[in-house]
């Protein structure tokens, strides 16, 4: 969806019109095509093998759109310009980490802590932002997730300063059945985390919570003019996206290992903007589509030209802003007409 | 007392390149409408070319020419690739393509250059502390505050004083109006992104003589340009060149008492601002909001 005049003026209304729900995250035939993707990640170690990737690379493909897809709530759906993503996966990461060195061998509770650490900075700082807008909102996430990055690169004998920490995933254990998480084993304890993942942002994006996102993104002030508190739902939106994000950093975290400072960084935030434009803002599998041309390109690129891949990645921003400003998945469904 | 002294006068260097910086990406955030982070990497780019020029040319001359030859590699960005986001309001197109024009200057100049620091010589004349006990004030660094001072005066006599830059400052509070008395505004533009840009370079080179020359300098400016503007109020240049000074000064201060938060304090400071003033010190009401 543009943003010029005709479709701001009009998307309010559609939205407020009793002929039944809108579809947000619509295609012409959501159920096939919603099938069609879940059918090609729960084959990925299968597949992607056979096309010259890694299974571990298809982990960390759904680690960084379930983040994306987190942070489009807030940037594509709520038209908030967060630029501060990083700090809640990073802090996501950290809380996994610190918890499986210090409190526990449960990979499980690993990500439940890493999720509370990054959600509830998301929930206590999402009071402090909601009232900015704009340029303003964009530079006040980054600051605060820079603020994050310095403490853990300065509070060394708790963070690991700059060389991060290290640690490894705990089996997992049901009963007296103990599955050790190898690469194909972790993979399916990530896919399972981000349908959980998935499947709250596409229902709450479909409840009225979501159509007020929405509202706001389209007309700021007729959402407020209609009795919608913005800021309260700036508030939530924001919160929903720090929590998931705080789940995938802690995935990101039991994946490689490791959790360094570089995860709280503003490039990694600005890493995840990339991705969720690059798919496209406006659509619920976007991010995704982002994600697997980022990282698959990434991966791709450093290994061809292990000198010059940021500038392929650079050339790749600038053709997708002056090219294809709605994504790869806005760009498709113009050309065939999907919803 | 020294060390305060040493660390306040480090720390008002480091403003006064924060305010020259800040001011040329107010001028480009307010008349083009773009959020550029690849200024930084513009920065880099006057900083190398007087190096590669300084041989020639010697320092004064490289000095003027590495910001004009980074001036008009910025008129040709802006001509073949910022101007097509004017029509577009979202921040976040502007934001991903200077990200990746940030992206592949600095690889672009890893590969020219190299990864490794390169010094950057300094006339003699500049380079001998000006008295025995402040043996940290040599003769380049107030140098350089004075030249940042000459910069920023004489880009606010311009804007005051000269009719092109009369029609800049009112292209900023409305372009479509001065559009419609017949001003270019491409031209208008254009220019003014190169001088947004110059500026950059200026500080680039005159940055090479304190520090050394290396392809990620320009990142760790970037981010306190973007804090200092935020600060002074976006769109407000006076207010750029407060916020510049405010978190320089702070930082170096910081760095006497309290070492560790020194990098922090300008983030803590930022919030702090936005906070009670979400607008910045100088910034006005419902502007880049």
């Amino acid at each position: 969806m543009t943003r010029d005049g005709a479709d701001a003026a009009h998307a309010p209304a559609r939205i407020a019109s009793p002929a039944g729900p809108v579809r947000i995250t619509g295609h012409a035939s959501p159920i096939i095509a919603n099938l069609i993707v879940w059918a090609l990640l729960v084959a990925v170690p299968f597949w992607l093998p056979l096309v010259g990737g890694y299974t571990a690379l298809g982990t960390r493909i759904l680690i960084y759109a379930l983040c994306a897809m987190a942070l489009n709530v807030l940037l594509g759906f709520t038209g908030m310009m967060s630029f501060g993503q990083a700090a809640y996966f990073g802090l996501g990461g950290y809380g996994a980490g610190l918890a499986l060195m210090h409190l526990t061998h449960s990979t499980w509770l690993a990500v439940l802590a890493g999720t509370v650490l990054g959600g509830l900075a998301a929930v206590v700082l999402g009071g402090l932002v909601m009232n900015s807008r704009g340029i303003y909102f964009a530079m006040i996430t980054v600051a605060i997730g820079q603020i994050f990055y310095f403490i853990a690169e300065r509070w060394d004998n708790f963070t690991g300063g700059q060389d991060g920490l290290a640690f490894s995933r705990e089996p997992l254990h049901f009963g007296s059945l103990t599955v050790p998480l190898g690469q194909d084993a972790f993979y399916y304890f990530v896919l399972f985390f981000f349908a959980i993942g998935a499947a709250i942002i596409a229902i709450l994006l479909n409840a009225p919570l979501g159509h007020s996102f929405v509202a706001i993104r389209e007309n700021r002030r007729r959402a407020a003019f209609l009795g919608l508190h913005v800021t309260r739902y700036v508030w939530a939106s924001f919160a929903i996206a720090g929590v998931l994000a705080g789940l995938a950093g802690a995935l990101d975290a039991l994946l490689n290992n490791f959790i360094s400072p570089a995860s709280l960084y503003w490039v990694e935030s600005g890493n995840f903007v990339i991705i969720a434009v690059l798919g496209g803002m406006r659509s619920f599998w976007g991010p995704l589509a982002g994600a697997i041309i980022f990282i698959g390109f990434q991966s791709y690129v450093s290994s061809l030209l292990p000198n010059n891949w940021e500038t392929v990645i650079g050339v790749l921003f600038i053709i997708v802003v002056l090219f294809f400003p709605n994504g790869i998945l806005g760009m498709i469904r113009r050309r065939v007409k999907f919803g | 007392m020294e060390l305060v002294l040493f660390d306040g006068f480090n720390g008002l260097i480091q403003g006064a390149f924060y305010a020259l910086m800040a001011l040329g990406l107010s001028l480009i955030i307010s008349l083009n409408s773009v959020i550029n982070f690849a200024h930084g990497g513009f920065m880099v780019i006057g900083a190398y070319l007087a190096f590669a020029l300084a041989p020639y040319l010697g320092f004064w001359g490289a000095l003027i020419a590495g910001p004009v030859l980074a001036a008009i590699l910025g008129i040709l960005v802006e001509r073949g690739l910022v101007r097509w986001l004017y029509g577009r309001p979202d921040p976040v197109y502007s934001l991903l393509l200077t990200f990746g024009l940030a992206l592949i200057i600095e690889d672009s100049v890893r590969t020219i250059w190299g990864a490794q620091g390169l010094p950057f010589a300094i006339p003699s004349a500049l380079d001998s502390p000006l008295s025995a006990t402040y043996f940290f004030i040599t003769g380049y660094r107030v140098f350089v505050v004075g030249a940042i001072a000459l910069a920023a005066g004489a880009l606010f006599a311009f804007l005051r004083f000269s009719s092109f830059g009369v029609r800049i400052r009112a292209g900023i509070l409305d372009l479509e109006t001065v559009e419609a008395l017949g001003v270019n505004v491409y031209l208008l533009r254009a220019v003014n992104f190169a001088i947004g840009i110059a500026l950059a370079g200026f500080a680039g080179v005159l940055a090479a003589g304190v520090l050394q020359l290396s392809p990620t300098m320009g990142n760790d400016v970037i981010m306190a340009t973007f804090v200092a503007i935020v600060v002074g109020g976006i769109g407000s240049l006076l207010g750029s060149v407060l916020g510049g000074l405010i978190i320089g000064v702070a930082a170096g201060v910081t760095s006497a008492y309290f070492p560790v938060a020194s990098d922090v304090v300008i983030y803590i400071i930022m919030a702090l601002v936005l906070l009670v003033r979400p607008r910045g010190l100088l910034g006005q009401e419902g502007l880049f909001e």
